[in-house]
């Protein structure tokens, strides 16, 4: 029996790592196949024109659509975009261009990194204690635009310092030697420059939002029917409604929340990637 | 606005006013535009504080009703109006291990492979591919979890866990119980998955940091490609790895749908990871908008609040982590 010399027992375990390392990355890019195959074979089937032009159906009706939810998310989705992206580009601002190295700013940073990652469901128990609870003004659009628009303004700050700190500090000094004050130079000079990677920023932002569930469900909660009215009663939203109906046991709700779930998804890896290509294509200029 | 400025100093001598109003609405604006950035930046501090502050406040009858043991009773019984978080606390971090447990070889392996095998024009799309797994919603991972994720573990893998291992003694206690599909393990796998592309992104961008000349010495001495990796590149970037898994697990104590729809929502501490349980979010998200007591609201928005201060350590270690790799690359 011969024992294995050092070379080949190094060469077996390197072999092996080589392998399992193969092996893993199959299994991360399998999954995610396994998982948008699925969507498409269970979600294609139901995709018609009724899908976004009915509302969602009561139980045990044969016909219906996604209609509300779509509007109803698109609608607390925006709102939460112009409510969080000014205030993030703000606090970005401040931190890349005014006060690059005060105490407050590495102090935002901590914080802003930990809102970046903190759960969602913890920003809807604030915003249901903010109005819900205070009937201001209860379940609402508004409330659940609110939750989301906590969770745009971190992804905001955090690509907006990114960016504008990677301005080159020529071109500022450059405008300021010109008698630019400092507001016009962050204005003309340093957003111009940084513009396509705040845009990346936004639109990560919206990816992030438009699929989250947790905040919305003591916020904006859900409702049957289209409701245009930001301030009253609950709205509907596409992940809410896929929660709902997903878990109930009538089929034409479950064959719907599996359309939504398609819907949803591609419309996120398509923000995704058209982020991911913004800031490569800028990256590459 | 340079161009009036440059004007203002050429016609003006000495100088006129209409060059001191200028200057003076530039100084104006500046102040304006310098005191609304620093507020926004200050708004950021003020949300988590609120959010802290609302969670204490809207905790405190539960606080005052259960004191420390709320942390160590396991009933739940909203008919008694009797709360302990015992049994959401043990799934979470349950389930964070398990996934922890998965993910970080995983992520590590995959990472191995996109920087020192993988030739150069597949590296991208493969690396985005792995990203997209953390795009895709929570919602998606828990009805996909649920309909094809369940069955697949009852049939599959289950009866086999419990065949091959469920006999060894402790260690067997793990694997005891029927294979419903639904439970810890399957909560563990599916968080797993989604935190995978925290730690593969993070450790991709540190382990790309290592300086070229240090794998290539290694290589130089006859070094396999596993040896240069576990002796140099991961002692290198260990801080920042160690950084990018925090992340993960922050992601992984408070992921909210994709564990309501699979772990099985039973309070209960049981040694087999193929019984149900429930988590922290899981609880608030199954409950909160049912809760008939003020009471059992409390005991939910107290359960938010251990949530918020477990992810809060976890996620501040993980900024040092890498703030200490950011500062040694430079």
């Amino acid at each position: 029996m011969s024992a294995m010399t050092l070379y080949q027992r190094r060469k077996l375990k390197n072999g092996i790592v080589i392998f399992s390392a193969l092996l893993a990355t199959a299994i991360g890019l399998g999954w995610l196949a396994a998982i948008l195959g699925t969507l498409l074979f269970h979600g294609a089937a139901g995709l018609s024109l009724a899908v976004f032009t009915q509302n969602t159906p009561p139980a045990g009706a044969t016909s219906g659509g996604l209609a509300n939810a779509i509007v109803g998310s698109v609608l607390m989705t925006t709102i939460a975009v112009v409510i969080g992206t000014p205030i993030g580009i703000l606090a970005g601002t401040y931190m890349a261009e005014y006060g690059r190295f005060a105490k407050l700013t590495h102090v935002v940073r901590f914080i802003n990194d930990i809102l970046l990652s903190a759960p969602s469901i913890i920003v809807g128990l604030f915003v249901y204690d903010l109005m819900v609870l205070p009937h201001l003004p209860g379940f609402s659009g508004i409330a659940g635009s609110i939750a989301l628009a906590f969770l745009v303004i971190p992804v905001v700050v955090r690509t907006t310092e990114d960016m504008l700190a990677l301005v080159p500090k020529e071109l500022r000094e450059a405008a300021s030697a010109l008698g630019m004050p400092l507001a016009y130079v962050v204005g003309k000079v340093s957003y111009r420059a940084a513009r396509a990677g705040i845009v990346t920023g936004i639109l990560l932002a919206v990816a992030r939002i438009s699929g989250e569930t947790a905040p919305l469900l003591f916020t904006a909660f859900n409702n049957q029917f289209f409701n245009w009215n930001l301030f009253r009663d609950g709205m509907a939203s596409l992940p809410a409604v896929i929660f709902f109906f997903s878990l109930s046991p009538d089929e034409e709700w479950k064959a719907l929340a599996w359309t939504g779930a398609l819907i949803i998804t591609l419309a996120v890896l398509a923000l995704s990637i058209t982020a991911r290509a913004l800031a490569s294509s800028r990256k590459a200029s | 606005m340079v161009d009036v400025a440059l004007h203002s100093t050429a016609i003006a001598e000495p100088v006129s006013p209409s060059r001191i109003r200028t200057l003076a609405r530039f100084r104006f604006r500046d102040n304006a535009f310098r005191i609304t950035t620093r507020a926004a930046a200050i708004s950021v501090l003020v949300i988590l504080g609120g959010i802290i502050l609302s969670l204490i406040i809207g905790a405190w009858p539960a606080i005052d009703a259960f004191g420390f043991r709320f942390l160590t009773t396991e009933t739940w019984d909203p008919v008694a109006d009797k709360y302990g978080a015992l049994a959401p606390i043990f799934g979470t971090l349950v389930t964070s291990l398990i996934a922890m447990l998965i993910a970080i070889p995983l992520g590590l392996l995959i990472t191995l492979f996109l920087t020192e095998l993988c030739p150069k024009w597949l590296r991208r799309p493969i690396a985005i591919a792995i990203e997209l797994l953390a795009g895709i919603p929570s919602i998606i991972y828990g009805i996909w979890g649920l309909f094809i994720f369940v069955p697949f573990m009852q049939t599959w893998v289950q009866p086999y866990l419990t065949e091959w291992f469920g006999w060894i003694p402790y260690f067997g206690n793990l694997f005891q119980g029927p294979p419903l599909g639904i439970g810890m393990l399957t909560a563990g796998l599916i968080l797993a998955i989604m935190v995978l592309p925290f730690i593969t992104s993070v450790s991709r961008d540190v382990f790309e940091a290592v300086p070229p000349v240090l794998k290539e010495a290694a290589y130089g001495l006859g070094c396999t490609t596993s040896e240069v990796v576990r002796h140099v590149v991961l002692p290198y970037t260990r801080v920042g790895v160690i950084g990018g898994v925090m992340l993960a697990l922050g992601r992984a104590l408070g992921e909210t749908m994709a564990v309501t729809f699979v772990i099985g929502n039973a309070y209960q501490v049981s040694p087999s990871l193929l019984t149900q349980g429930t988590t922290i979010s899981a609880t608030i998200a199954n409950e909160f908008t049912e809760a008939e007591s003020a009471l059992h609201t409390a005991a939910l928005i107290e359960l938010g609040l251990i949530l918020f201060v477990i992810t809060f350590i976890v996620l501040a270690a993980a900024r040092y982590m890498l703030l200490r790799m950011e500062r040694r690359a430079g």
